[in-house]
């Protein structure tokens, strides 16, 4: 069985393991809604302060944020086996993972699998479909495309960023919310068009998390303006790989966190 | 040629000494304070196909810390081994599908499926095909009884079922080499039966190799040829049943429960090292009185409410053997 099919079925066996207890999935799917429409306050909230952003049109905004908020949430979605990595680690439940002859990655990340994660995925394509709709430019078959790579690039961002994350438990169990805690935080910062921020800020989201590689960048050429930052349109289109590389970068950070593992004493 | 072989291996543990409060977790980050605890030093062995081998020691001797390097969990920090052919930690996947795992402490299965479910999951996850898991899973079911807990999700199992489904699931790919890490640890009698009965007839009909860590002795009576003794991080006796017998002091233990609690036991022959209440325990050396006569002449001179004969446990086998062993140190 390949390694994708093994994961749909860890999914699927994730999924009916928590619908065992339906009372708490249903208390969790109703506060995940809860959770999103005070969002959505948020959101309106904050454009009404960012709108007047000079040089951003309020759709202009809602692209970022809708192209990083759907991008946040398919990582969401299949990241809550290394969420609570933390907790294998530290009761060694790991060591199940270690003995059996699959990827430790897949296996941990079809542990678990958060399906009311899923208010988050429709919260952001409905921001990025209204955001869309009401800015100039027309969206034809490339901008189509490349909207979709940097979703995907910022994906496998996310998804590099939790690795990473989790990978900080083979060292120190206790780092890990506070890690958690930053990852959020770089969402809410990288959501706005970068270039309202200062250079080290700039620099720091292209070259070091090169989130702007895979929202700003890549929007600005969808949206068929020029650059406050003056980068080149060939630049736009292939940045979102970076992406990509960030999410290879992390798996071989991960394989040196797993030879660090130290499982428990019982 | 032997299947496992272990040179020098050596593992330390970091212990980090924790911080109180906030601020202390905070300062952790930073700059930590380590305090090293040495879990095996420097262990050399051979296991050769087929061997049942018993690992003993008390607790925190290493028998689990040496289980998860030769089944690649941890790297060691000094040391060679190779398993199959493999060095275990080097070559993960393809060498952890070649062998079985159980942690009687821990379950491989989902907690919250039905073991059948955990099963065909393990299936997938070590691409059993499907005849010769039909074949492999039918043995199982016969040999461990398992058919009415099938459906039932592992969080329901006791601990005795929970264990016969997890040798199951150990076994399903086929390994021929099979790590036992406590496997009779806290069962009830009956499972602790049923569990030896069926490791003894894995390693003689099948010729799996199993190695099996333990702290009961009875584990080792009733299974194993060959033992190994580990105390601190060292094999301090590695040989046959018989050997250890030798090495250590034959001495027995009877356990005499008195109708009368005001009366002194009187038994030619034994030595009393404790008594509370009504009941005495005696320890004898069975070559200068044999049991029979002992608890002749005890039931002869008192009235007495029960009484049976026990091997000394595992940890006196071991100080026995630090102290009396010549242990070079
Ligand atoms: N992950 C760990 N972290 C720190 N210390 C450990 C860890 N695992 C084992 N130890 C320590 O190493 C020693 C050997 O442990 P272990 O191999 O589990 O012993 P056993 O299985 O023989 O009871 C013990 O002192 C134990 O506390
Ligand atoms: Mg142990």
């Amino acid at each position: 069985m390949r390694g994708s099919t093994l994961y749909r079925r860890m999914v699927a066996v994730s999924i009916r393991a928590q619908m065992q207890y339906r009372a708490s999935f249903l208390l969790l799917s109703l506060g995940q809604a809860g959770v999103t429409v005070i969002e959505f306050f948020g959101i309106w909230a904050l454009f009404d302060r960012f709108g007047r952003l000079p040089d951003w049109t309020l759709a202009e905004v809602a692209v970022f944020y809708g192209v990083v908020n759907v991008a946040f949430s398919f990582s969401d979605a299949v990241s809550r086996g290394f969420d609570l990595f933390g907790q294998d680690v530290r009761q060694g439940d790991f060591d199940r993972v270690l003995v059996r002859p699959r990827s430790s990655l897949l296996q941990v990340a079809g542990s678990r699998f958060a399906i009311h994660r899923i208010g988050r995925l429709i919260q952001g394509a409905v921001v990025l479909a209204v955001g869309l709709s009401q800015v100039e430019s027309q969206m034809g078959p490339v901008e189509g495309l490349l909207l979709v790579f940097a979703i995907a690039g910022g994906a496998a961002l996310f998804l590099g960023l939790v690795v990473l994350q989790a990978t900080l438990a083979f060292w120190s169990t206790e780092t890990l919310e506070l890690m958690n805690t930053m990852t959020y935080g770089g969402v809410q910062t990288a959501q706005y068009p970068i270039a309202i921020y200062r250079e080290a800020f700039r620099r720091f989201f292209t070259f070091v998390v090169p989130l702007a590689c895979v929202a700003y960048f890549p929007v600005v050429a969808v949206l068929g303006r020029p650059d406050p930052l003056g980068s080149p349109f060939w630049f736009q289109c292939v940045a979102p790989l970076a992406g990509f590389a960030f999410l290879f970068a992390s798996f071989g950070v991960w394989q040196i966190g797993v030879r660090h593992y130290t499982s428990t004493g019982s | 040629m032997a299947q496992i072989q272990v040179e020098g291996l050596t593992k330390t543990f970091q212990i980090a000494k924790r911080r109180a409060g906030m601020l202390g977790a905070l300062a952790g980050v930073v700059r930590r304070e380590h305090r090293e605890l040495v879990a095996l030093d420097a262990i050399t062995f051979e296991i050769g196909q087929g061997e049942l081998i018993g690992y003993v020691g008390p607790n925190g001797a290493g028998k689990s810390t040496t289980i998860k390097i030769l089944s690649g969990i941890l790297v060691p920090d000094a040391g060679h081994c190779e398993v199959l052919g493999f060095v275990p930690w080097r070559e993960r996947r393809r060498y952890v599908a070649a062998i079985g795992v159980v942690f009687g402490q821990r379950t491989q299965l989902w907690w919250d499926l039905p073991v059948v479910e955990s099963f065909d999951l393990l299936r997938s996850i070590y691409h059993v095909d499907d005849a010769s898991y039909r074949r492999t899973l039918d043995e199982m079911v016969s040999l461990l009884d398992l058919e009415p807990l099938l459906d039932t999700p592992v969080r329901q199992l006791s601990l005795g079922q929970r264990m016969r489904c997890d040798l199951a699931a150990s076994l399903l790919h086929e390994p021929s080499l099979l790590f036992l890490d406590e496997p009779t640890i806290g069962l009830d009698a009956p499972s602790k039966l049923a569990v030896r009965d069926f490791v003894k007839r894995l390693n003689r009909d099948r010729g799996v190799t199993v190695i099996l860590t333990t702290h009961d002795m009875d584990d080792i009576e009733t299974l194993c040829e060959r033992v190994m003794v580990i105390g601190d991080g060292r094999i301090l006796q590695d040989g046959s049943l018989a050997d250890l017998r030798e090495r250590v002091s034959p001495e027995r233990r009877l356990i005499v429960d008195l109708e009368d609690p005001e009366v002194t036991l009187d038994a030619p022959g034994a030595r009393v090292i404790s008594r509370e209440g009504p009941r005495w325990e005696l320890a004898f050396d069975p070559r200068v009185v044999s049991p029979a006569q002992l608890i002749t002449q005890v039931a002869s001179r008192h009235a007495v409410r029960d009484l049976f004969v026990e091997n000394p446990p595992i940890e006196e086998v071991i100080t026995e053997i630090y102290d009396h062993g010549g242990l070079a140190s």
